[in-house]
């Protein structure tokens, strides 16, 4: 959807702002306005045309009613760790940051929810109701920092999704402005609402159908009894193996994660885990329940693990050595990015079963391009993180990753998978959306979003590809990676 | 006609009455009729669309086309000692998977496990111009573009003819325990409360009100391995009794045909306490909302731990409407017009309108069967 700015001049729309937005909510010089110019995809970078930084909902209201009357594109954003520039700012648009939302507004513990605003950090919200046995179940690696808000416009992962569920899946409840400044409840206190699954929708909608101003989130109780067990396998597809075998033993691991010789290698020398670094993979099996369910579920797991060749099982005898086993995984694109200039992190799903192929595709692009990749699955849920190691510097090499990328999202497509498991497609996956969906399903996507913003004002270009880009996008197939029409949008 | 034909057949069915602009009311094997209100417009047979697409135990992923009865797929789950975790109600046993995911009903483990929605995948579905699109996929974790198959569920055939569905599905227990005690409904709601701050293997929690044979009880269900159950049951015992609750428990193994035969007439709404209903609220509110009998008056029966509560009133429709969502929820009668769901606000209803517009421009699939105008 083309949007068609009016380019009302920058001072004049800020001017506008600053009626009822304090001095310093409004960023329009340049060095000011430099922080926001990426999200976590830092290669792709764009100035916005101005900042906001609004603290309240009736806030946030004005400042897109404005925004619909001048016809000026808005992009939300939350505290910018994103992986496929979903947040990534447009030249004439207004970036609206959501970072002055960061209050947990109520905690409701009888009924096991709370009411947070979007800009509230996803592990804070775990933090503050730990001393209620309570938790926030979708863990994405970046936790830390991430803001609950992002978290919900990309219906993130994160470790444990396997037994505890996507973002979409923790939800009960959204506040949204829509792009015409009017505000919506979405979803309700109890188990659900009548009418359409709208909650659904806007899991992971990349902020293109309304901007979240308020979320309700479940809290679960802690399990009694955690044990994490590390294997490792001098063969790739033996791992693989005994994923689907645990899994045929009818156990549903909290979180269970495989790396591959490369990314074991990094995350050892960058945490020293322990890990067996001459280890073609290694799986690590996180058990979570009752006390004694954990004892006979580790046993079974060691037994599965063992009668499909690991090499070593360990399990961790204390919290201490848990939390070793766990740090070189939650290292290991930190790890990755230590021993090499850059890296740059896809993120497929393949069924499981189609792994040992789908690696194998990978180890051939990996030789076709010259460029070396660590793989770090999520095994439990076929989520395949394959981080492609290069060299911005060198003239090409950015490129040439970026088309490698693009050719292991058409392996996991081919393998029946999908081209963005947790991360999004943003403007990063934008292209290979035109193989995964018809023509037919993308328009459908592209009236689906008119119904939320007629005018295509929220967020536009990310996410779903017009048919014109794909079209344009099977003539780039065919010349071998030449763009054919530089003029087009490239985002 | 093999079963890529009847997709096709169905697609031109439905571009020829986007074409005429004549509604069209979705049928399958008619379980369902009374979860929403009635439509009047030519049938379109969708039942003989059927079959299972694709099934890796190891995936705990099963795709299916929406004709598929209900009991074909759970047999087939249960012979890999699988299951579909949302337990969901059939309302009838020819039921198919199109009716039982276009309606998006769940049964008694929905607050423990999730409901259809939270299991649902992807979709291919016919939209209101005939035209047959793919939504999601048959992988666990997948954001690529809106997620449409997800809001396919509960809308009940309003933006689309479903196809095709691929669900997440998960082991079986192992072995389930029923616990049944007398209690009355606040000491209910509490205990219910309480024990949802600890992770037990609870899988089910209802309460009956009590009835001139029967005094109030409350039932829990346990599911997974002897060991873990046996542990949940000790752990409860004791928190029952820290609640000062000095009560006998009646403890019911799997295989106990009595136990089974309760939650199933419990998911099928056969229970005496819903037989002698001809209207009916089901409630769906914040689990440890009190007891509401001064404000609604009647019988209430509580599922899904408090969640989910099935009322017999004789107060106004507009009085338990503003209850309802005074208390977090809302309210959907069913009596001999079907189902009312309960009224939107005039924001959200025209959003609706438009989502509806985005799928079915004629508005001619199962036009009311939510709201007047969807």
């Amino acid at each position: 959807m083309q949007t068609e700015s009016q380019s009302v001049p920058a001072d004049q729309l800020a001017t506008l702002f600053r009626q009822f937005l304090a001095v310093e909510s409004v960023l329009s010089r340049e060095e000011e306005r430099r922080p926001y110019e990426c999200d976590g995809l830092s290669v792709y970078r764009q100035l916005p045309l101005l900042v906001v930084l609004p603290e309240t909902v009736e806030q946030v209201q004005r400042v897109l009613r404005i925004c619909s009357e001048h016809k000026v594109p808005v992009v939300a954003r939350g505290a910018g760790t994103g992986l496929s520039g979903g947040a990534l700012p447009l030249a004439d648009g207004v970036l609206l940051s959501l970072a002055k939302f960061n209050r947990i507004l109520g905690i409701d513990l009888q009924n096991r929810c709370a009411r947070v605003q979007p800009g509230v950090r996803n592990l804070a919200i775990s933090e503050a109701v730990a001393a209620h046995n309570l938790y926030y179940a979708p863990d994405p690696s970046s936790q830390i920092a991430c803001s609950i808000g992002g978290n919900v416009a990309e219906n993130a992962g994160g470790v444990h999704c396997l037994k505890y569920g996507l973002t979409v899946h923790n939800i009960l409840k959204l506040e949204i402005v829509t792009m015409e400044g009017e505000r919506l409840t979405i979803g309700s206190d109890a188990l659900d609402t009548p009418g359409f699954d709208l909650l659904a929708l806007l899991s992971g909608s990349e902020g293109m159908l309304g901007v979240i101003v308020e979320i309700t989130v479940k809290l679960l109780p802690r399990p009694e009894a955690v044990q994490v067990l590390l294997a490792a396998f001098d063969d790739v597809a033996n791992a693989g193996d005994a994923v689907g075998k645990i899994i045929a033993a009818g156990i549903i691991p909290a979180g269970l994660e495989m790396m591959d010789n490369p990314a074991i290698r990094a995350a050892e020398a960058f945490a020293q885990a322990g890990y067996p670094k001459d280890a073609a993979a290694i799986l690590l099996c996180e058990l979570d329940g009752g006390q004694q369910e954990v004892v006979t579920q580790v046993e079974q797991v060691k037994t599965v693990l063992q009668d499909c060749g690991a090499t070593e099982v360990r399990v961790a005898a204390s919290a201490a050595e848990r939390e070793k086993f766990w740090k070189g995984r939650k290292a290991a694109f930190p790890a990755v990015g230590r021993i090499s200039p850059d890296y740059y992190c896809m993120d497929g799903t393949i069924p499981r079963h189609q792994l040992p192929k789908v690696l194998a595709g990978i180890t051939a692009l990996s030789e076709e391009y010259s460029l070396p990749v660590a793989n770090v699955f999520h095994a439990g849920d076929g989520n395949l993180h394959p981080l492609i190691l290069f060299d911005a510097n060198r003239p090409g090499e950015l490129e040439r990753t970026e088309e490698m990328g693009g050719r292991i999202l058409d392996l996991c497509v081919a393998a029946g998978g999908t081209i963005t498991g947790e991360h999004g497609v943003g403007v990063e996956k934008i292209n290979q959306m035109c193989h995964q969906f018809s023509s037919a399903t993308l328009q459908q996507m592209h009236a689906l979003k008119a119904a939320f913003d007629p005018a295509g004002l929220l967020n536009p270009g990310k996410a779903i590809p017009t048919l014109h880009r794909c079209a344009e996008f099977g003539a780039m197939h065919v010349h071998h990676g030449e763009v054919p029409f530089p003029e087009l949008e490239r985002f | 006609m093999i079963q890529q034909n009847i997709a096709q057949e169905l697609a031109a069915q439905v571009q020829q009455a986007f074409a005429g602009k004549q509604p069209l009311r979705i049928t399958g094997s008619g379980s369902k009729l009374s979860s929403g209100r009635a439509v009047s417009a030519q049938p379109l047979e969708v039942t003989k669309h059927c079959g299972i697409v694709d099934y890796t135990p190891t995936e705990l992923v099963i795709t299916a086309r929406a004709g598929t009865s209900l009991q074909t797929l759970e047999s087939v789950l249960a012979e890999s000692g699988q299951m579909l975790p949302f337990e969901p109600p059939y309302l009838g046993k020819d039921a198919t998977l199109g009716g039982t995911i276009a309606c998006g009903l769940s049964g008694p483990r929905r607050p423990y496990a999730g409901a259809a929605r939270d299991f649902t995948l992807g979709a291919r579905i016919i939209n209101g111009r005939g035209e047959i699109l793919s939504f999601g996929g048959r992988v666990m974790k997948n954001v690529a573009g809106y997620d449409a198959s997800r809001l396919m569920v509960g809308a009940q055939g309003t933006l689309g003819v479903l196809l095709e569905i691929s669900l997440k599905v998960l082991p079986r227990p192992v072995c389930e325990h029923t616990l049944i005690m007398d209690m009355d409904t606040g000491t209910a709601i509490a205990v219910m409360t309480q024990l949802a701050n600890f992770a037990l293997p609870l899988t089910a929690a209802c309460h009956l009100p009590a009835t001139p044979q029967q005094t109030a009880q409350l039932y829990l269900r346990l599911s997974g391995t002897e060991e873990t159950i046996m542990a949940a049951v000790t752990f409860i015992q004791k928190q029952l009794q820290k609640e000062q609750q000095t009560l006998s428990v009646t403890e019911k193994k799997n295989g106990d045909g009595q136990a089974d035969a309760f939650w199933q007439d419990l998911r099928e709404r056969r229970l005496p306490f819903f037989t002698d209903a001809n209207r009916l609220w089901r409630l769906s509110v914040p689990p440890a909302t009190p007891v509401f009998t001064e404000t609604l008056p009647g019988e209430c029966l509580l599922d899904w731990g408090g969640a989910q509560r099935w009322l017999k009133t004789d107060a106004g429709a507009d009085t338990v409407q503003a209850a309802a969502q005074k208390m977090g929820g809302h309210a959907t009668l069913f009596d001999q017009e079907g189902a009312t769901l309960a009224p939107l606000s005039p924001a959200l209803i025209k959003m609706h309108r438009q989502i509806k517009t985005a799928f079915d421009p004629e508005g001619i699939l199962n036009p009311g069967r939510l709201y007047e105008g969807l």
